[in-house]
């Protein structure tokens, strides 16, 4: 494996005739993240993993896995590398090892002696047997975890893999993607669920209409819209009066709250000067923003 | 190549559509034979047809000519048509293009799959037939197309030899459905367009005015095993079979790879 990360893009484009699914896009994603792609349905995250897996030829740009091109080097590109994209999809008429054993016999190497090793990780190994046609969709998902771990990767792609399970279902898989990451293998997850990536991810990349609208450390995204705080105080409307007068700025009183904008060193001095009014604190608690927050808001914006 | 080869026909075995195909094909000349038994009279007017009592040699022959108008070609489409299709409309072609395989080489497994399938199709209806007859009139000697009478061994040979041959045109078919198959990513349109363009070219065979590019024409390499049946042997229409044929099947082989070695695998 060469040094280059697991994933850079760089200006890739997808065109369908009039229509841009992916529109100059350049992602990096370094070894050991868990690299959120997030963006709303259509905004281009399946066409850009298409064209990472190599399903799908780039109009314009580039795509490479560790330093090569699947669209020059074919299967060589995905050495290391596993995932599936719209869902994983079997043969239905095989069972569930089966259909592990035909595309280990595709991967070659040591990957047939992995199968029973992977059945166990994502726990199907009684209904490996079954027919993959009687399988429920959380199976499939699981056996398309299964199937990519037979390779070994280094890289894992997954497109929307908790889509269509029910609660139980996702609690599950989020645990396997902990574990797997746990255990350094770097995962791209495409997904629009904002929960599950603020819970899984380290670093995000946001699309909309084929663009990246922020690609970065999803710490840096939630704490750039921190510096909020909502404070309960004994007197309300005297402790506003105090608050503007140490010079904070742009205090509401909201539902018997007052909600500000201010620094740490402001809101200290703050608190002392409302404790030497005689005006008790009941609570004072920082805000901060959600995913799902600061999602809406950037994509309502650029859309808007 | 091996392995993608070898689980192409274990995908194959695992259909319901493969062992339609391959039924149809071994019950055939079993019918053949029931009403042989049960009726008098025969096929008099086809080549071998009217000793097709003296020997069970001759049965296969006369199947073969009945089965290349429409049975063979269909049995064919159904699994050749099928092929790319199938795993494009159900998602898979995306797993297993995923792994460690270049798509040349999975496009070259389904290939040698469908021509497999298509080569047992033929085997299996001759043996049942040949089987089948031999039981009901005797293993004998076979008159040949020229008259002379050749040993039961002998005749088994020619038959063997003639089976080879009607691979071919048989391989032309499954060539032209394995590209629409890829072309059309559709199992029903590769199917039908396959029997069409298979009856298309039955048709051109008896159309006046063709009579310059008859021996051109893909409907009359079903007939080249003519050639073994006579006394000494014609070569002509053997030779001329299996490089027409070889045209007839690089053609749409190499259309399709070039289509499947480039499309784009999205959703269907």
């Amino acid at each position: 494996m060469s040094g280059a990360p697991p994933v850079t893009a760089r200006a890739l484009v997808k065109r369908y005739g009039a229509i841009t699914a992916v529109d100059h896009v350049d992602l990096t994603v370094e070894r050991g993240d868990v690299f959120g792609y997030l963006g709303p349905n259509g905004a281009g995250k399946t066409t850009s993993l298409r064209m990472l897996l190599g399903l799908i030829r780039p109009t314009e740009g580039s795509a490479e896995l560790f330093g090569r091109d699947p669209a020059e080097a074919g299967a060589r590109a995905l050495d290391g590398v596993a995932g599936f994209v719209e869902g994983p999809r079997f043969y239905p008429y095989l069972s569930g090892r089966k259909n592990l054993r035909l595309l280990a016999d595709l991967d070659g190497g040591r990957a047939a002696s992995r199968i029973e090793e992977v059945l166990d990780v994502v726990d199907l190994r009684d209904r490996a047997k079954d027919r993959v046609g009687g399988y429920s969709h959380g199976m499939r998902q699981r056996l398309g975890i299964a199937s990519s771990l037979l390779r070994a990767p280094q890289l894992l792609l997954l497109d929307e893999p908790t889509t269509g399970l029910d609660p139980a279902g996702m609690r599950d898989m989020r645990e396997l993607v902990k574990r797997l990451a746990s255990e350094g293998i770097t995962i791209l997850l495409s997904s629009h669920i904002l929960a599950e990536v603020e819970e899984l991810c380290n670093r995000v990349a946001i699309i909309r209409s084929g663009r990246i609208i922020y690609e970065g450390l999803l710490d840096e995204l939630l704490q750039s819209a921190a510096g909020g705080y909502r404070l309960r105080a004994s007197d309300p409307e005297r402790a506003r009066a105090v608050l503007l007068a140490r010079g904070v700025e742009g205090v509401q009183l909201l539902d018997g709250e007052l909600q500000f904008q201010a620094d740490a060193a402001t809101v200290e001095a703050a608190t002392i000067a409302l404790g030497a009014a005689g005006i008790g604190i009941t609570a004072l608690v920082p805000l901060t923003a959600t995913l799902e927050e600061l999602f809406l808001g950037m994509t309502e914006e650029e859309a808007a | 190549m091996i392995p993608v080869y070898r689980w192409e026909l274990l995908k194959l075995l695992a259909q319901k559509r493969t062992y339609l195909g391959l039924g149809v094909s071994m019950a055939v000349p079993l019918i053949f034979t029931f009403v042989l038994i049960f009726k008098t009279g025969g096929p008099n007017d086809i080549p071998l047809g009217r000793y097709i009592r003296e020997t069970g040699l001759a049965l296969p022959f006369v199947v073969l000519f009945f089965m290349s108008i429409w049975a063979f070609p269909l049995i064919t489409s159904l699994v050749a048509g099928d092929i790319v299709a199938a795993e494009s409309h159900n998602g898979t072609l995306k797993t297993i293009l995923t792994r460690s395989r270049n798509r040349g080489e999975i496009y070259a497994a389904k290939v040698a799959a469908a021509f497999t399938y298509t080569a047992v199709v033929v085997l299996a209806m001759g043996s049942v037939a040949v089987t089948a007859a031999s039981i009901e009139w005797g293993f004998n000697p076979l008159t040949s197309l020229s008259g002379t009478t050749v040993s039961a061994g002998h005749g088994l040979g020619l038959l063997a030899a003639s089976l080879a041959i009607y691979a071919w045109p048989m391989a032309a078919i499954a060539a032209f459905g394995l590209f629409l198959s890829t072309v059309t990513r559709n199992s029903a349109a590769a199917v039908v367009g396959t029997l069409m363009w298979a009856l298309f070219m039955q048709l051109l065979g008896v159309l006046p005015g063709t009579e310059s590019i008859r021996p051109y024409l893909l409907a009359t390499q079903f007939e080249a095993w003519h050639g073994f049946l006579r006394t000494p042997a014609d070569w002509a229409p053997v030779v001329r079979a299996l490089w027409v044929c070889a045209l007839y099947v690089s053609i749409p082989v190499f259309a399709g790879y070039l289509v499947f070695v480039r499309r784009d695998v999205a959703g269907e």
